[in-house]
């Protein structure tokens, strides 16, 4: 029986750097450029200053998880083999939040607080995601 | 000048709830709702000059759903009409809003209308799914990629940060789910009566999103709530005893819940407690939203009956159940009794205030505390209620 895929995300106009990044192995966050304050996904505006100007900018990948929940209902085919898996909020090392999957780590072994990082995972030519795994102790 | 005891709910119509085919949609079971509260009230649609309708799942995407049920039902001339959405939020802020217009002289009667119809008739072609909670399933883009689907996954990282930050636990969680159980079977149009639940039970329950057991989520209903809000003067002339609006609040705290923890509670609290003139230990009883176990736990605390992140042994020494210091969610809530977001708490404390409790009667019920909530945490309403003006 062929195997059915996750969803792929549509890469929107908004969205395309964060795709761009991706595809070249770098976790892209918006950067208000009024205040500096970082934001995912993306947004029109700065929830701080509430600037309309922003940029994509490089962030280190590096975080640690601020949650997590484990999914144990199929709401989608391409998961079928998965259930039950984890899904988790990172916060990253410069402060804003990233929700993913965490790779290498059964779900009941999650624990919030792992130090994780990202890495990326190919999916097509032009979609790359990034996903974490977890990284050694400073 | 303070709306304390201007206005009062003088009637409440509810149809049957959960498997309930009565009506191929919702309309047909908001007008049933309405009907029914305006005969409760000893009321009828000519009397009616004020329509408020929150729109469940199965009709969200009506924006003019109040324009959709008025021309359903064949209402005339109506001095205030709208759609709301808060949320869980919405059913007492369609109160608070009957209110404040009554009180300023562009309405009178008032009707608030919840209503839904997502559940289907089993079909005997295919088992599709239809009759779950799969209409709260959406999700898209890198979401729906990572696996992230629904309410209940969202809400579910917020409590397990909160274990995390406060060491709650699913004993905690599964002690809500086991009070509110006991209030249900109490009650006999609730969805779980005659249905007793243990904690070992409620361990037992199938997972649906760690940390959420089954019975942490509440339940899907088929069903229409409607409440009719008038002036304190007219409702004393009517045929059921007025329930007093003593006091009114919302309050919608923005920013990320996942690091705050924290419902719009502390903020609603303050400004219905002014209006009401009423301190926290005045509250006979709870209504509180129960989207989840976690929902009411986190209002709990946020209220101030225990200390930010005691909400876990509070819900687990036994007070809010049956016999206990604080009932809570009396008829059983949202996770035992039927789930018509907000309208559930409102109408059990109506029920309550009434004395029409039965067997689930609590044995004072002079002031009664209801909330909504909506959102992941980021909508909230407070109404205080009373037996007397």
């Amino acid at each position: 029986m062929p195997e059915i895929s996750k969803p792929i995300p549509a890469i929107t106009p908004e969205m395309r750097e964060f795709f761009d990044g991706a595809r070249a192995g770098r976790l892209m966050v918006q950067k208000c450029d009024s205040c500096g304050t970082l934001r995912f996904p993306a947004h029109d505006l700065c929830s701080k200053c509430n600037s309309t100007a922003s940029r994509w900018v490089p962030v280190s990948g590096r975080g640690e998880v601020f949650s997590f929940n484990i999914m144990h209902q199929l709401y989608h085919p391409g998961f079928a083999s998965e259930v039950p898996y984890a899904v988790v909020v990172v916060e990253l090392e410069e402060g804003c939040k990233f929700v993913s999957n965490l790779l290498g780590v059964k779900p009941h072994d999650i624990r919030c607080g792992m130090q994780v990082e990202v890495t990326f995972e190919k999916l097509s030519d032009e979609v790359s995601i990034p996903k974490f795994r977890l990284r050694a102790a400073k | 000048m303070s709306l304390r005891a201007k206005c009062a709910i003088a009637g409440l119509g509810q149809t049957r709830m959960g498997k309930n085919f009565d009506h191929p949609g919702p309309i047909g079971f908001a007008a049933e709702a309405v009907n029914l509260a305006l005969d409760d009230a000893g009321l009828n649609r000519a009397d009616l000059d004020g329509l408020l309708v929150n729109p469940g799942i199965t009709w969200f995407n009506n924006p003019m759903a109040s324009t959709a049920l008025q021309n359903a039902m064949g209402i005339r001339d109506l001095r205030l009409t709208a759609t709301m959405n808060l949320g869980g939020a919405t059913a007492a802020a369609m109160v608070m809003h009957a209110a404040q217009a009554i009180d300023a002289g562009m309405a009178e009667v008032v009707a608030c209308v919840f209503a839904d119809a997502p559940l289907r008739p089993p079909s005997p072609d295919k088992r599709d799914g239809a009759g779950s909670a799969a209409s709260y399933g959406f999700a898209q883009g890198l979401n729906a990629h990572y696996g992230l689907f629904g309410v209940n996954a969202q809400y579910a990282f917020v409590a397990q940060r909160h274990m995390y930050r406060y060491g709650t636990t699913n004993d905690h969680l599964g002690a809500v789910a086991v009070s509110e159980r006991d209030w249900a079977n109490l009650n006999p149009v609730a969805q779980f009566y005659d249905t007793p639940m243990s904690l070992a039970d409620y361990h037992a329950s199938r997972w649906v999103v760690e940390p959420f057991h089954l019975y942490d989520c509440c339940l899907v209903s088929n069903g229409g709530l409607a409440v009719i809000v008038t002036s304190a003067e007219r409702a004393k002339t009517l045929k059921r005893p007025p329930v007093y609006v003593l006091g009114m609040g919302q309050g919608h705290p923005g920013g990320d819940p996942l690091e705050t923890l924290v419902s719009g509670a502390p903020i609603a609290r303050e400004t219905a407690f002014k209006m009401a003139g009423i301190k926290l230990g005045d509250v006979n009883f709870c209504e509180l939203y129960d989207c989840y176990t976690f929902t009411v736990l986190v209002t709990l605390e946020d209220y101030g009956f225990c200390k930010k992140g005691e909400g876990g042994p509070f819900v687990a020494s036994g007070a809010i159940g049956p016999g206990g210091s604080l009932p809570v969610n009396t008829g059983g809530g949202q996770l035992s009794s039927f789930y018509m977001w907000g309208m559930t708490p409102v109408a059990e404390a109506i029920v309550q205030m009434r004395g029409d409790g039965g067997r689930r009667q609590v044995p004072r019920h002079e002031i009664g505390l209801v909330s909504g909530n909506g959102g992941i945490l980021a909508t909230h309403s407070t109404l205080v209620l009373g037996s007397q003006a």
